[in-house]
């Protein structure tokens, strides 16, 4: 039997996408990157993977699993010599809560549950996942757990790893294995750890146990103009500094003020150079101390305006405004690249400098919205792909911004992942022995390189060939 | 050459050796073979950023040598061993087992974020990287710790760091069975133990805050010192949902619960837990394999 006959004949007619038309959609993610898929499948239950997983084995293409595709790494992007197109697993239609368990606080979903409807799902209980992800509507969580994804306010709660208590992952020969549980010490190495961040490239996961977190009693919300990025920046340093650890911390400059104020009229400050989007949650007393600091510590750097949400409405408007900065571009520049590095929160001021002035020097317009807090930078370089040459400078300056923060001691990314994007820079962060290592785990998950292959870790003819994509991925 | 480096010539590439810190957690995962080699890491704080919230300490370093380091910046790393004096961060982190606040402050492995080892082969091999959040690449982070020495032989580690909490009341009330509400409906205590009797609680945060939560337990609560005496015969994991299930067989008194949290210590040891899933044990024998292959690191040891 042909691939698609198999594959249909474990699934159905409707769930087996091997149309060129229906694949293309299938060939990009949200970044810029372009590969080709191969057929597309849209299992409905574990058992449906488990099949789908061993048809392509015995077909000898590997497979891209796949959450909403809001990656910006290129991770769920399919690449594959041609004739050789991977199969893409998509898991949106495996979207269902399978059971919350509200006194211990855990609740199993299925990986195409996405991130913000698990929330909805439980705030009545006064709970919630605490990742979010600025893409949080679209998002999945299998695609969260594959990613380890941060949001906002991470910062506080700790990214996805922290959140996720368990697995059931479908490996390369179709078994069907549980990673992690419910108890504080498993037997064995943490292979749950292992997984979470893994990319898509050790296995599909079919259903996640995830740990829920309490709503806040109490929690305030300021939005705080500045005369300089400087001064932005080291009100960050200096309320860490303090020992006071927002719940959020994030950073907008006044091009993305600017930009989300004509969008969604939340009444930014329109004459701030940067401001300051800062939470801080828990119990009443605390609370209300620690926002009474930060508001000392950012006017004594200058801060030119301060304002509290006064209820519910007006927080929801702030953190609107925050979450639709991406929006707010798509609607002024055709295309947009947005990048994701961290570098150590004390030297925010003289990187964001330095990302200014990279910008400049390759004539290419500049936004930064990021997680302020835990220094992880989201530099937005503008651009129109149908202008030559716009694309090339938008790289350049990519690449310098990379090789910048990783000499100030910081890392390739902090939340978007490696993928195939950053996976030729990886040389820059680790050794060869360190890759090998990390190679190694996939190994150990993955012996016969069946999921994903291609991403995260160069293969060793590549290393010293930065910028290189596999063959068959259109940039 | 760096402490690290004489490290990774001590540990070679050949011979069968066994890491030592405080040994307090010795007896986890088995014993090592009678005729291995012994070495010991490195010890030493090596930088410690308070405004950065982390700092980087070799792994032979005590619990108290570092926690004095950090307390005088006001800061704290909650890993809470039972023998700060003896036991070695390297050790907490091969073990992976958290003190008694683990929930509110989490478990060990969410507070480590990078890990230089001695691998197998004798090479220095670095997995993280000092900052507070990193995707870069695969998380061995997470692998590592617990492995008990078994993939790896960790000799530098940068960790999170916190400020130390402003208040912190450990209070204790009776409670003949289980609360129908686990965490007594507080908001993120540090801890809630019980003992089929008894209850304690610990409530950590702003002043004024931790009063209002001591306050909403109710009279029958009282003021108290610290912790009981935590058992120390048998140590069991379940998940947190079956602690009430599995008490109704144990008398009171015979053990002290973890609640919220799964780990329940006993005074008389503790029955062996069931064998992993095979599949869950042929992927931890491949990992083994692929970091070990000679089976040199540890032996004897079984993380899996
Ligand atoms: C506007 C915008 C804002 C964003 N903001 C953030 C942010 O604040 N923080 C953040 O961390 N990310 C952010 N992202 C990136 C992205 O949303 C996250 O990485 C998200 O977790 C991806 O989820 P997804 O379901 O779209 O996964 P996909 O893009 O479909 O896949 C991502 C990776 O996960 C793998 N994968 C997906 N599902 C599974 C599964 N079930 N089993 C195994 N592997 C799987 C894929 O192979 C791929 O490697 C943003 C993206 C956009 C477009």
């Amino acid at each position: 039997m042909t691939l698609v006959s198999e594959l249909v004949a474990a699934l159905d007619e409707e769930r087996v996408r091997s149309g060129g038309l229906e694949r293309a959609l299938y060939n990009r993610d949200a970044s810029i990157m372009e590969g080709r898929a191969g057929v597309v499948c849209f299992p409905l239950t574990t058992p449906e993977v488990q099949a789908v997983v061993k048809v392509a084995a015995a077909h000898g293409r590997a497979v891209v699993p796949r959450g909403a595709g809001t990656g910006l790494a290129g991770g769920a992007v399919p690449v594959g010599a041609e004739g050789h197109e991977p199969v893409v697993v998509v898991t949106t239609r495996m979207n269902r809560v399978l059971e919350v368990d509200a006194h211990n606080a855990v609740a199993w979903v299925q990986p195409g549950v996405l991130n913000l409807d698990l929330s909805r799902h439980v705030a009545p209980l006064g709970l919630h996942f605490a990742p979010d992800p600025s893409s949080q509507q679209a998002c999945s969580i299998g695609g969260n757990v594959a990613n380890n994804s941060g949001g906002p306010h991470c910062l506080a709660y700790g990214v996805t790893t922290a959140h996720v208590l368990a697995m059931d992952v479908v490996l390369a020969d179709g078994v069907l294995v549980r990673l992690g549980g419910l108890e504080p010490e498993g037997l064995g190495y943490d292979l749950r750890g292992a997984f979470v961040g893994s990319e898509g490239t050790m296995g599909v996961a079919v259903a996640v146990a995830v740990r829920l977190t309490p709503l806040p009693p109490a929690l305030r919300t300021l939005l705080i103009g500045f005369p300089t990025v400087e001064a932005a920046a080291e009100t960050v340093t200096a309320v860490i500094g303090a020992g006071i650890i927002p719940a959020a911390m994030e950073m907008m400059d006044a091009r993305i003020t600017k930009a989300v104020e004509e969008y969604v009229h939340a009444g930014f400050p329109a004459d701030a150079a940067a401001v300051l989007l800062i939470e801080v949650d828990g119990l009443e007393d605390g609370v209300a101390a620690a926002a009474a600091e930060v508001i000392e510590l950012a006017q004594a750097r200058g801060a030119t305006s301060v304002r509290m949400a006064a209820d519910a409405a007006e927080r929801d408007l702030l953190w609107k405004g925050r979450k639709s900065a991406f929006g707010a571009v798509a609607r002024i520049a055709p295309d947009y690249y947005l990048h994701d590095t961290v570098v150590p929160r004390t030297r925010l001021a003289e990187i964001l400098a330095r990302v200014y002035e990279l910008a400049d020097a390759n004539g290419v317009a500049v936004m930064n919205v990021f997680h302020a807090g835990d220094g992880n930078l989201h530099p937005l370089f503008l651009f129109d792909r149908r202008r030559p040459g716009e694309l090339d400078r938008v790289k350049a300056a990519g690449d310098q911004l990379i090789r910048v923060c990783i000499e100030a001691g910081g890392v390739l990314s902090g939340e978007h992942g490696i993928g195939l994007e950053k996976r030729d820079y990886m040389p820059l962060l680790f050794s060869p022995a360190d890759l090998l290592a990390q190679d190694s785990l996939r190994d150990a998950f993955d012996p016969s390189r069946l999921f994903n292959p291609d991403k995260v870790i160069p293969s060793g003819s590549r290393c010293g060939d930065l910028q290189s994509v596999p063959p068959g991925v259109w940039i | 050459m760096g402490a690290l480096e004489d490290f990774a010539v001590e540990v070679g590439r050949d011979d069968p050796v066994a890491v030592r810190g405080g040994a307090t957690q010795w007896d986890v995962g088995g014993p090592v073979h009678p005729d291995v080699r012994i070495v010991a890491a490195p010890a030493g704080v090596v930088d410690h950023r308070p405004e950065e919230m982390l700092v980087r300490v070799r792994a032979g370093t005590t619990m108290a040598e570092l926690a004095g380091v950090l307390d005088r910046a006001g800061q704290m790393v909650p890993l809470d061993p039972a023998d700060p004096e003896r036991a070695t961060v390297g050790g907490i982190l091969s073990v992976g087992r958290a003190g008694l606040r683990r929930l509110r402050h989490g478990p060990v492995r969410d507070h480590v974020l990078e890990i230089r080892y001695v691998s197998a082969g004798g090479e220095l091999v670095k997995a993280g990287a000092p900052v507070v959040k990193n995707v870069s690449g695969f998380d061995l982070v997470r692998l590592l710790v617990g492995s008990l020495g078994t993939l790896g032989l960790l000799g530098e580690v940068v960790l999170r760091t916190y400020p130390r909490p402003r208040a912190g009341r450990w209070l204790t009330g009776p409670a003949p069975a289980l609360p129908g509400q686990p965490l007594l409906g507080l908001y993120r205590p540090s801890a809630v133990l019980w003992d089929g009797g008894r209850l304690w609680v610990l409530l950590e945060g702003h002043p004024s805050d931790v009063d209002a939560q001591a306050h909403h337990l109710g009279p029958a609560w009282a003021e108290t010192d610290g912790p009981p005496a935590v058992p120390v015969g048998g140590r069991l994991s379940m998940a947190p949902g079956r602690v009430a299930t599995w008490a109704r067989d144990h008398p009171a008194g015979s053990f002290l619960a973890e609640l919220g949290v799964g780990v329940v210590h006993l005074s008389g040891p503790a029955a062996a837990s069931a064998a992993s899933e095979p599949a869950v044990a042929e992927l931890n024998r491949r990992v083994k394999d692929r970091f070990d292959p000679t089976g040199r690191l540890n032996p004897g040891r079984m993380a899996a």
